[in-house]
């Protein structure tokens, strides 16, 4: 069994499209039109094209609201993305505007921090464990 | 009030708490708890923090903020002052600024 798609909801598809590829720099693999409005779009990181893609899912069912108000109401994010350098990766989004609800904390081996994807999440960024 | 701070003061957990709102006020309780188990390795239950967390406002030594959809817990150390007023003594042989 592999994991080749996982997803997060987003307030608005084009919204999420921007912000995902324009600023956090990935690259757009499938938009799909699916039914009237909403569109079947997932990217990808540049340096694994064939790798697990991420879902930019509407947020359209009533549930979703609540269950993401109460988690970034606590500040828990919902997907985690790795980087080489988290300080060096805060630096750059905060200069594009991204506000982080935790600036980088080094814990042991393993450095974090929590932004704002501003669709609706908090979006955690790690350091992969050497 | 008192009661409430002494009690706030009296568990080992809270103190912690108190520690890494020291090091940078303003945290979630996300940020909270990972401080708790990944800097100081305890098992503790995000329910846990969540009560410690209203003892601690109880006492006036954590306020929380919110911001947008975010919440915030930021330190506050004047209720600390009751204790100091209550027993020490001013020393009146120092220089002015240490009576402040």
């Amino acid at each position: 069994m592999k994991i080749h798609l996982t997803s997060v909801f987003v307030d608005d598809q084009a919204k999420a499209e921007h912000f995902y590829t324009e600023i956090l720099g990935f690259v757009k693999k499938y938009d799909v039109p699916v039914g009237e409005k909403d569109r079947w779009l997932t990217v990808v990181s540049p340096d694994e094209p064939d790798g697990t893609e991420l879902l930019l899912e509407p947020a359209g069912h009533p549930a979703v609201k609540p269950y993401r108000d109460a988690l970034v109401n606590d500040g828990i994010p919902l997907a985690q993305f790795a980087v080489d350098d988290v300080k060096a990766e805060h630096q750059r989004l905060r200069g594009l505007g991204v506000r982080f609800t935790q600036e980088p904390l080094e814990m042991g081996p393993v450095t974090t921090a929590v932004f704002d994807d501003t669709c609706g999440n908090l979006i955690q960024i790690a350091t992969k464990p050497q | 009030m008192a009661d409430d701070l002494f009690k706030a003061l009296a568990d080992p957990t809270r103190r912690t708490i108190l520690d890494e709102l020291t090091e940078k006020s303003g945290q979630t309780l996300f940020e909270i708890c990972a401080r708790l188990s990944m800097k100081h390795q305890l098992g503790i239950s995000r329910q846990a923090v969540s009560q410690h967390l209203a003892v601690l406002e109880a006492a006036g030594l954590v306020e929380t903020r919110r911001e947008g959809r975010y919440k915030f817990h930021d330190l506050n150390t004047a209720p600390l002052r009751q204790i100091a007023e209550r027993w020490l003594v001013p020393d009146t042989s120092g220089s002015k600024e240490n009576t402040a």
